[in-house]
């Protein structure tokens, strides 16, 4: 059940790339301590929306954002620190990185930059954060094994490992399970319904079923516009509001 | 999670210094060009006659009665070695970058490769001194001739000098056409030669034609090897085995006698304003070149 | 449908195939001799000049200082300047070389800004090294008004050296993937920390490749050196590792070959050329030490 308050409150956001319009200016809410879905095809612009979220793509040379998003508040766009915004969102990216370091210092990179030094305090962080990520018990015997050498699936928990490291208060995955296998997907999916009460959960994801399960609200994005946002189960509906959501869920575009 | 004052500001200071290290380019280009012009501006506007310098063959800056700074045999010395040497080096280099790149067996690839490396890393003073012994006395034999320390000599020396940049950078021209146009040529039925030089020539053209004007750069440059190699003649050369003296060798033999700001000091530092000129002007345009495989591609 | 069939054709040679076939062998031949051209009349040149150096290349031709106007005696002086030389010329050029290589490819935007400083980096690899040298002379010793000494040398070189490290700097730093960068950036690090923690420990070896082949210019150069702090001949002390100082002249290995092979007069043959075998051993086996470690590294890749 949503809350009242908005954690999130995006209103009239555009994203350009160049003389390109990615987003058109769009506006939603996302409440505190859901899983909220977005789908839509290809080029909807999903990835430039949580791009923007944790402000990474004013990284990438010509893009410009408008209008506001307000996180508790206090509109992001605006803010100096990018960097500690950055910490307060976390984001899984579609294709797994395993950094160049042991799996250790993968989980211990964002607190050992935050000012966590070597100690119990770290080694509780890194533990907690591999068994959130429910990659401990493959790994437990073996932490000072380069990332780089896990198999995707477990380099993607790894990377949900180290974007839990900073205790963030908003996750975000882009298309988590684009690259790994269905059994580790649905691991992921239980380590997600698991996570929801301690953050709010934003889930970019091509396959809609998998919104299905998890979402509690969704919104179908096409063409840098929303076609739809409302609780998940209206949505997949046999009578959505808006019919271009029933034709994208069924396959007949996208 | 918040990060110290301290750290941040360290930080920023890393990120200025950084930032000044890459402008730190520009300055020295600039720094190059203004150090040898302040040094040689003095004459260059009090004295100095441009008709003399470009058209005399008369180079005579120590002469007690009249002295003449005609760089024309100089400049004639410098062209010549360079063509001959470009004469030599072009096809073979090209000829060696398309063999490694298309004809090669892998396991030899390395080999080969490895040896042009080596080879790139002989020292112009030890070409120098391989002109001055080895290829010397082998002029001497093959032609009969009174000396061998002469154009043709400075001309093989210079083009062994030449061709690893042109193999190297003539590879990376080949290599960067896409393997889709090779794979097209071997679906139509052509050989590895019709594929090169139907396909793949025409295609690695500029990057080629900068493999080139990269090599010819490096010989109109080249001080130590053309010094030691060509003999002391100033004169503009008749035939392959006279001797000659390059723009570059006249600077490195007469600097250490010509007394500091006198008009003979001066004037090799216009000398050396020319070289940069025209290195510059040489690189400018193969950059050009270059930039223009990337917006065609 | 003009051509054979599959069960008419029997995959004979016709004569034009024929033709074909040994057209490609010829170029491949042609080719393969153009190559080995350059080669082989190198390793013959080599061959003979350690024939010719053989009665002199002993342990103490490095050590002994030079005697009798140089006609007798070890090269010690001009081992122990090129040492110098070459240790703080690079020390100079590669903080400056690996922070500007750092510089264009973590943080230049797209502008021209970046396409001057790319162009003056390549302008600057094109500079004949004479004009380093009456650079040096006019910048360093009489501007800088440091004089004929191993620093000034070692400055000029140092801005010789300069581009080919920023060159191959910012190769080794492209070869990491974006995609660590970004991993990094998505856990709230700054650019900087990034470089640090990951960008530069895994283009280390890259960075030191290109460091190593610097060696073996800075040491082999004459003219940069000439006119800026290398002198014929410098007496000091054989065998003391300490004997020059930052304001001394000194002599160097290239230097000594060229005064060798065509100042002095009556040397007895073997002396030039052994001279000219030390240099060229030095200068190849630091080279060959450098592709040993590139392909050592290279089969240690992290990912």
């Amino acid at each position: 059940m949503p809350s009242a308050e908005p954690l999130i409150d995006v209103r009239n956001l555009r994203a350009n790339y160049g003389l390109h319009s990615a987003l058109h200016g769009i506006s939603f809410q996302v409440f505190p301590n859901e899983i909220f879905g977005i789908i839509g095809p290809a080029q909807s612009g999903k990835t430039t929306l949580l791009k923007t979220l944790n402000r990474t793509l004013e990284l990438i040379p010509g893009t410009r954002t408008s209008g506001e998003v307000r996180i508790a508040g206090t509109n992001v766009l605006a803010v100096r620190d990018v960097c500690g915004l950055r910490r307060r969102v976390g984001m899984v990216a579609p294709l797994p990185v395993g950094l160049p370091m042991s799996i250790y210092d993968n989980v211990a990179f964002a607190p050992r930059r935050g000012g966590l030094r070597a100690g119990s305090e770290l080694d509780e962080r890194v533990e907690q954060c591999l068994r959130q990520a429910a990659l401990w018990d493959e790994v437990k015997d073996r932490l000072d094994l380069l990332g780089t050498k896990l198999s995707g699936g477990q380099q993607q928990r790894l990377t949900i490992a180290r974007a839990l490291s900073h205790d963030p208060e908003i996750l975000c995955l882009d298309e988590f399970s684009i690259a790994i296998d269905p059994v580790t997907t649905m691991r992921i999916e239980d380590v997600l319904r698991e996570l929801k009460s301690r953050m709010t959960i934003i889930l970019v994801t091509n396959l809609v079923q998998q919104a299905r399960r998890l979402a509690d609200r969704t919104m179908f994005l096409w063409k840098g516009g929303i076609v739809e946002v409302d609780r998940t189960e209206l949505l997949f509906s046999e009578k959505p509001r808006n019919p271009k959501t029933y034709e994208y869920i069924h396959g007949v575009f996208g | 999670m918040r990060r110290s004052t301290l750290a941040v500001f360290l930080e920023s200071v890393i990120e200025w210094g950084i930032r000044l290290c890459g402008l730190s380019a520009i300055v020295f280009v600039f720094g190059i060009f203004f150090f040898v012009f302040r040094e040689g501006a003095g004459f260059l506007f009090g004295g100095f006659k441009p008709l003399e310098f470009f058209g005399s063959i008369e180079w005579y800056p120590t002469s007690q009665s009249r002295v003449r700074y005609g760089a024309l045999a100089l400049i004639a010395g410098t062209a010549s070695v360079t063509a001959l040497a470009m004469v030599i080096a072009v096809p073979f280099g090209l000829g060696a970058a398309i063999f490694v790149s298309e004809f090669c067996p892998p396991r030899l690839r390395e080999t080969l490769k490895i040896t042009i490396e080596l080879l790139a890393a002989i020292p112009s003073v030890v070409w120098g001194f391989i002109g001055l012994t080895v290829m010397n006395e082998l002029i001497i034999d093959v032609f009969q001739a009174p000396i061998g320390l002469t154009v043709l000599n400075g001309g093989i020396i210079l083009a062994l000098m030449s061709v690893p940049i042109i193999v190297s950078i003539g590879e990376d021209a080949l290599k960067a056409v896409p393997d889709s146009y090779r794979e097209a040529a071997l679906a139509l039925g052509a050989t590895r030669w019709q594929t090169v030089h139907r396909v793949l020539l025409p295609g690695a053209r500029n990057g080629l034609l900068a493999a080139v004007l990269l090599g010819i750069g490096r010989a109109v440059g080249e001080t130590m090897a053309v010094l030691m190699a060509t003999g002391h003649a100033v004169q503009i050369p008749t035939s392959p085995l006279d001797s000659v003296r390059t723009l570059t060798a006249t600077i490195a033999a007469e600097l250490g006698e010509a007394s500091v700001h006198s008009d003979h000091y001066q004037v090799l530092f216009i000398i050396g304003i020319v070289l940069f000129v025209i290195t510059f002007a040489i690189n400018l345009v193969a950059d050009f070149v270059v930039r223009g495989i990337r917006r065609s591609s | 449908m003009n051509g054979p069939r599959f069960g008419q054709h029997n995959f004979r040679a016709t004569v034009a195939s024929v033709r074909k076939i040994r057209q490609e062998r010829a170029a491949a031949a042609i080719f393969g001799l153009m190559s080995a051209l350059m080669i082989v009349p190198l390793v013959l040149i080599v061959g003979y000049l350690i024939v010719q150096a053989a009665p002199l290349l002993t342990f103490d031709f490095l050590v002994e200082s030079p005697r009798r106007g140089m006609r007798a005696g070890g090269i010690w002086p001009a081992l122990l300047g090129t040492v110098y030389l070459v240790l703080i010329s690079l020390a100079v050029a590669t903080p400056i070389g690996v922070l500007a290589a750092v510089y264009l490819n973590e943080y230049a935007g797209e502008n021209w800004l970046t396409r001057m400083v790319n162009l003056s980096v390549v302008n600057l690899a094109g500079v004949p090294s004479i004009v380093h040298a009456l650079f040096g002379l006019g910048a360093f010793v009489l501007f800088a008004g440091l004089g004929r000494s191993i620093l000034a040398a070692s400055l000029t070189l140092a801005i010789m050296t300069l581009p080919v490290i920023v060159a191959s700097t910012k190769e080794a730093l492209s070869a990491v993937p974006r995609s660590f960068r970004e991993a990094c950036w998505n856990v709230g690090a700054t650019r900087w920390q990034t470089i640090w923690h990951v960008v530069l420990p895994n283009s280390f070896s890259g960075i030191l490749t290109g460091v190593i082949l610097q060696v073996s210019r800075a040491a082999g150069e004459t003219a940069p050196i000439m006119f800026t702090g290398a002198v014929f001949y410098k007496a000091i002390a054989s065998g003391d590792p300490f004997a020059y100082g930052l304001l001394d002249q000194c002599m160097a290995l290239s230097m000594h070959l060229f005064t060798v092979s065509t100042q002095v007069p009556d040397v007895p043959d073997a002396l030039p050329y052994a001279t000219a075998v030390v240099l060229l051993g030095t200068v190849l086996s630091v080279n060959a030490l450098s592709i040993i470690l590139r392909t050592w590294l290279r089969s240690r890749k992290r990912w």
